[in-house]
C-alpha cells in the first residue's frame, strides 16, 4: 500500500462541529467509469466487527491483477484528493468503501458522477464529492498523473477547484456544502434536537398506530 | 394535488426541513444485518446514545451464515463474532432478531416482505443497497451505509434530499421463457447503469400489472444496479392479497379493511406528474444474459455482444466483440438471492430441472432465501427434484452472491447466477466470472453444462399460464 494510514479518525459524532472551507493536498487520478464498491474494498474485508485496517485493503484484487494500478504507484504516496471518472462507487452500499479511502489519508474525492449512496456516505465521514465536467476531470487526471506533486485546492464554498494552471467550478449537493460550511456535515445530533416532532410523525403514522 | 407516491410517502415522513436543506425523514421500518451493523451499534454505545424507536427495527443474520451447515459455532470464526455482535447488540437494545437457528432467518429482503413487516407508503431502510426490493409493496425503500445506521438506531431519522422520479411503464405480455430479471436487465442496459443516479424507478403499466409481488421484487431488487437507489410499484389488489394473513400485517378485519383504504390513496395518482417517463414493450423482451463486469453489460441469448467496446470487461470475461454468450461453458449454477432465492423462483427452476441431470463438470447450488422458502419448497418436493437432478439443496442465506461465507468461486470458474452483481471478484473470487441470468435460465445452463436458450428446454414443457400469452 502505497498510502501512509492516517491517524486522523473519521468524524463521529462526539466530534465538535469543526468547519472546512477549503482542502487541499496532492491527488490521485483514477481513470475508469462505473468503479463498484466491490472493487474498491472486496466483500472479503467486511467480514469484521469494526471498521479499522480497511486502508491496507483498497482496489485489494484491482492491485494484485494489476502491478502497474495507480494505487500500486509510490508517486501518488500521501494523496488526499482522488480524481475519478463517472458513477464512482456504484453497487453496494458499503461504508467501508468510503472508510478505506478517509483512513487512508483522502478528505476530498473530486469526479465525474457517483452513485447516490456513495455520495451520501462519503459526506457522513467528512470526505466531500465534487462533480466536474467529463473534460475538467480528464485535464485534471492528466495534469496529476504527469505531476502527481501538483496540489489540488477546493474551495467548498464555491466548489471551485484550481491545480496548477488549472482551475475549474465543480458542484456539491448544497446540504454537504452548507454543512461543511457550518462544521454540521454530521447529522446525528441535529436529528434529535426536536425529537419531540419525531415522535409526533410516528404518533401520525397509521401504520404505527395500529389502523 | 395529483402526487406520485414517492412523494405522499415523503411527506407522510417528513418531520422538518433542516438547516441544510435536507429533509429530516422519519424511517417506518429499519432492517439490520450482521455485517453493516457492529459499527453503528458501536458508535451509539460510545457516545452513550440508546436506540430511540427499538419496536421499529427488526434484525437477521443473511450474509456471513454458511450454507452447508449452520450449526453454532460457526467454523469461521470471526463470522461467528459478527453473529454473536448482533445477538448482543439486539438483546441490549430490545431489538427483534431472527438468529440463524431461528425458522424465519434468512435474506433481509426476502424476510421483510414474507413476514409481512413490509406494507405499503411505508419508509424503508437498511445498510444494503438491495433494500430497494422492497418498494415492490409500495414502499419507499433505500439503502444506506453504516452511520446512516447509526443515525436511524439514534434518532428513527435520516438526513435526506428528496430525488426525482422516472416513471417505467412495461407494456405487452411476456414471452414463454421470459421473466422478470430479463425485464429488468432489458431496463438496465437500456437506460445504463448510472441511468437512475439522482431517481427513483416507479414501475408500471400492464406487465407489472399483471405480475406477482415476487417477480415485482426481483425487478425493484436490481433498481440499484440501473444506479436508482428506489424503485417501487404502486400498490394494488395484487400487493393487498399478498399481505392478507401475514404475521406482522394489520389484522383480519377492520385493521386490514383501514390499511388497504390508506394503502389504496397512497399509490401514485393517475395525473401524477414525473421528471422523466420511459416506455418498454414487453413482447420484445427475450431470455437475457450479461456478458461483462456490470449488471448492464448484457444482451438477448439469441444476440452477440455488441459491446460498446469495453476491452476491459472483454479481456476479463474472456469474450470477443461479436461473441455469443451461448455456449459459454460454465463451472457453477447458482441459483438462490434477495433478487431470485423465494419459492416462485425455484418452482420455476424445478420445472426445467425435472427429469434431467446437472451436467458432470457442473457444481449447482439451490439457496433457498428464507428459512420459510426452504420449508415451502420442501412441502412442495421441490428439493427432491433438485436433489435428484444433482443439486446441492443448502441452507438459507446470501450464500454465492457476494463472496463473504465459504460459497465462493475459485479461479478463473464462470458461474451463471441468478444473483444481482456481475462485478470484478463479486463471487469471491478475484478472477471468477459471472453471468447474470433468471433462475430458469441458469436451471437450463446446469444441466447443459453450458449458457442456453431455456426455450429449447420448455418445449413440451407446461408453458407458464399468463393471460395473454400468444400460443
Amino acid at each position: 500500500m502505497s498510502h501512509e494510514p492516517s491517524t486522523h479518525e473519521p468524524s463521529s459524532m462526539s466530534h465538535q462541529p469543526l468547519a472546512i472551507s477549503h482542502l487541499s493536498g496532492r491527488g490521485l487520478p483514477l481513470r475508469g467509469h462505473d468503479v463498484d464498491t466491490d472493487r474498491i474494498m472486496p466483500a472479503r474485508f467486511l467480514v469484521a466487527v469494526s471498521f479499522e485496517g480497511l486502508e491496507h485493503h483498497l482496489f485489494e484484487d484491482d492491485r494484485k491483477a494489476d502491478p502497474g494500478h495507480v494505487f500500486n504507484d509510490p508517486r501518488f504516496t500521501g494523496a488526499s484528493i482522488l480524481v475519478v471518472n463517472t458513477n464512482f462507487g456504484c453497487g453496494s452500499s458499503r461504508e467501508h468503501a468510503p472508510q478505506g479511502l478517509f483512513r487512508a489519508g483522502f478528505r476530498a474525492i473530486v469526479g465525474e458522477s457517483f452513485s447516490d449512496i456513495f455520495q451520501g456516505n462519503a459526506a457522513m465521514l467528512g470526505m466531500p464529492c465534487f462533480v466536474a465536467s467529463h473534460d475538467d476531470v480528464d485535464r485534471l487526471q492528466a495534469l496529476v498523473a504527469k505531476t502527481p506533486d501538483v496540489v489540488i485546492a477546493a474551495d467548498v464554498a464555491a466548489a471551485v477547484i484550481t491545480a496548477g494552471s488549472l482551475r475549474m467550478t465543480a458542484t456539491l449537493p448544497s446540504a454537504v456544502r452548507d454543512g461543511f460550511l457550518s462544521g454540521q456535515w454530521n447529522p446525528t445530533a441535529m436529528l434529535l434536537v426536536r425529537f419531540d416532532e419525531v415522535r409526533a410523525v410516528a404518533a401520525r403514522l397509521p401504520y404505527i398506530t395500529g389502523f | 394535488m395529483a402526487a406520485t407516491l414517492f412523494h405522499k410517502v415523503w411527506d407522510a415522513h417528513a418531520v422538518r426541513v433542516l438547516p441544510s436543506g435536507q429533509t429530516q425523514l422519519f424511517v417506518g421500518l429499519h432492517l439490520v444485518h450482521e455485517v453493516t451493523s457492529p459499527q453503528a451499534f458501536d458508535m451509539l454505545r460510545q457516545h452513550g446514545r440508546k436506540v430511540a424507536f427499538p419496536d421499529r427495527t427488526f434484525a437477521t443474520v443473511d450474509h456471513i451464515v454458511p450454507t452447508s451447515s449452520q450449526k453454532r459455532p460457526f467454523l469461521d470464526l470471526m463470522a461467528e463474532q459478527m453473529t454473536s455482535a448482533l445477538e448482543r447488540n439486539c438483546r441490549d437494545a430490545g431489538i427483534h432478531l431472527w438468529a440463524p437457528d431461528n425458522d424465519n432467518q434468512g435474506i433481509v429482503h426476502v424476510i421483510g416482505p414474507e413476514l409481512g413487516l413490509t406494507q405499503p407508503g411505508m419508509t424503508i431502510a437498511c445498510g444494503d443497497s438491495h433494500t430497494s426490493t422492497h418498494g415492490a409493496l409500495g414502499a419507499i425503500a433505500f439503502g444506506i451505509g453504516t452511520s446512516q445506521v447509526r443515525d436511524v438506531l439514534a434518532s428513527q431519522c435520516l438526513a435526506l434530499d428528496p430525488l426525482k422520479v422516472r416513471r417505467i411503464d412495461v407494456h405487452g405480455a411476456l414471452r414463454r421463457g421470459v421473466f422478470a430479471k430479463d425485464v429488468i436487465l432489458t431496463i438496465i442496459r437500456r437506460l445504463g447503469v448510472h441511468g437512475g443516479v439522482g431517481f427513483a424507478y416507479e414501475y408500471g403499466g400492464d406487465t407489472l400489472d399483471a405480475m406477482t409481488i415476487d417477480e415485482r421484487m426481483t425487478i425493484c431488487n436490481m433498481s440499484i444496479e440501473g444506479g436508482a437507489r428506489i424503485g417501487y410499484v404502486n400498490p394494488d389488489e395484487t400487493t393487498f392479497e399478498f399481505l392478507r394473513g401475514r404475521p406482522f400485517a394489520p389484522a383480519a378485519g377492520d385493521a386490514f379493511e383501514h390499511a388497504v383504504a390508506w394503502w389504496r390513496q397512497m399509490a401514485s395518482d393517475r395525473d401524477a406528474r414525473y421528471d422523466d417517463r420511459v416506455t418498454f414493450d414487453a413482447s420484445t423482451i427475450e431470455p437475457t444474459v450479461t456478458w461483462g463486469i456490470n449488471p448492464g453489460q448484457s444482451v438477448a441469448i439469441s444476440e452477440p455482444i455488441d459491446a460498446e467496446p469495453d476491452d476491459e470487461a472483454l479481456a476479463f470475461m474472456g469474450f470477443k466483440p461479436g461473441s455469443r454468450v451461448q455456449g459459454t461453458r460454465i463451472d457453477v449454477a447458482f441459483i438462490g438471492s434477495c433478487t431470485n432465492g423465494r419459492l416462485s423462483d425455484l418452482e420455476e427452476a424445478a420445472r426445467i430441472v425435472q427429469g434431467h441431470h446437472v451436467a458432470p463438470h457442473v457444481k449447482a447450488l439451490i439457496v433457498p432465501g428464507s428459512r420459510a422458502v426452504s420449508r415451502a419448497a420442501e412441502a412442495r418436493g421441490l428439493h427432491e427434484v433438485f436433489i435428484a437432478a444433482g443439486f446441492e439443496w443448502r441452507g438459507a442465506g446470501c450464500s454465492m452472491c457476494l463472496g463473504m461465507n465459504p460459497d465462493k468461486l475459485e479461479g478463473r470458474q464462470v458461474s451463471a447466477s441468478s444473483s444481482n452483481r456481475n462485478f470484478k471478484g463479486r463471487q469471491g473470487s478475484p478472477t471468477g466470472r459471472t453471468l447474470l441470468m433468471s433462475p430458469a435460465m441458469v436451471a437450463a445452463a446446469a444441466i447443459a453444462g453450458e449458457v442456453v436458450d431455456v426455450r429449447e428446454l420448455l418445449v413440451g414443457a407446461d408453458p407458464r399460464v399468463r393471460p395473454g400469452v400468444p400460443a
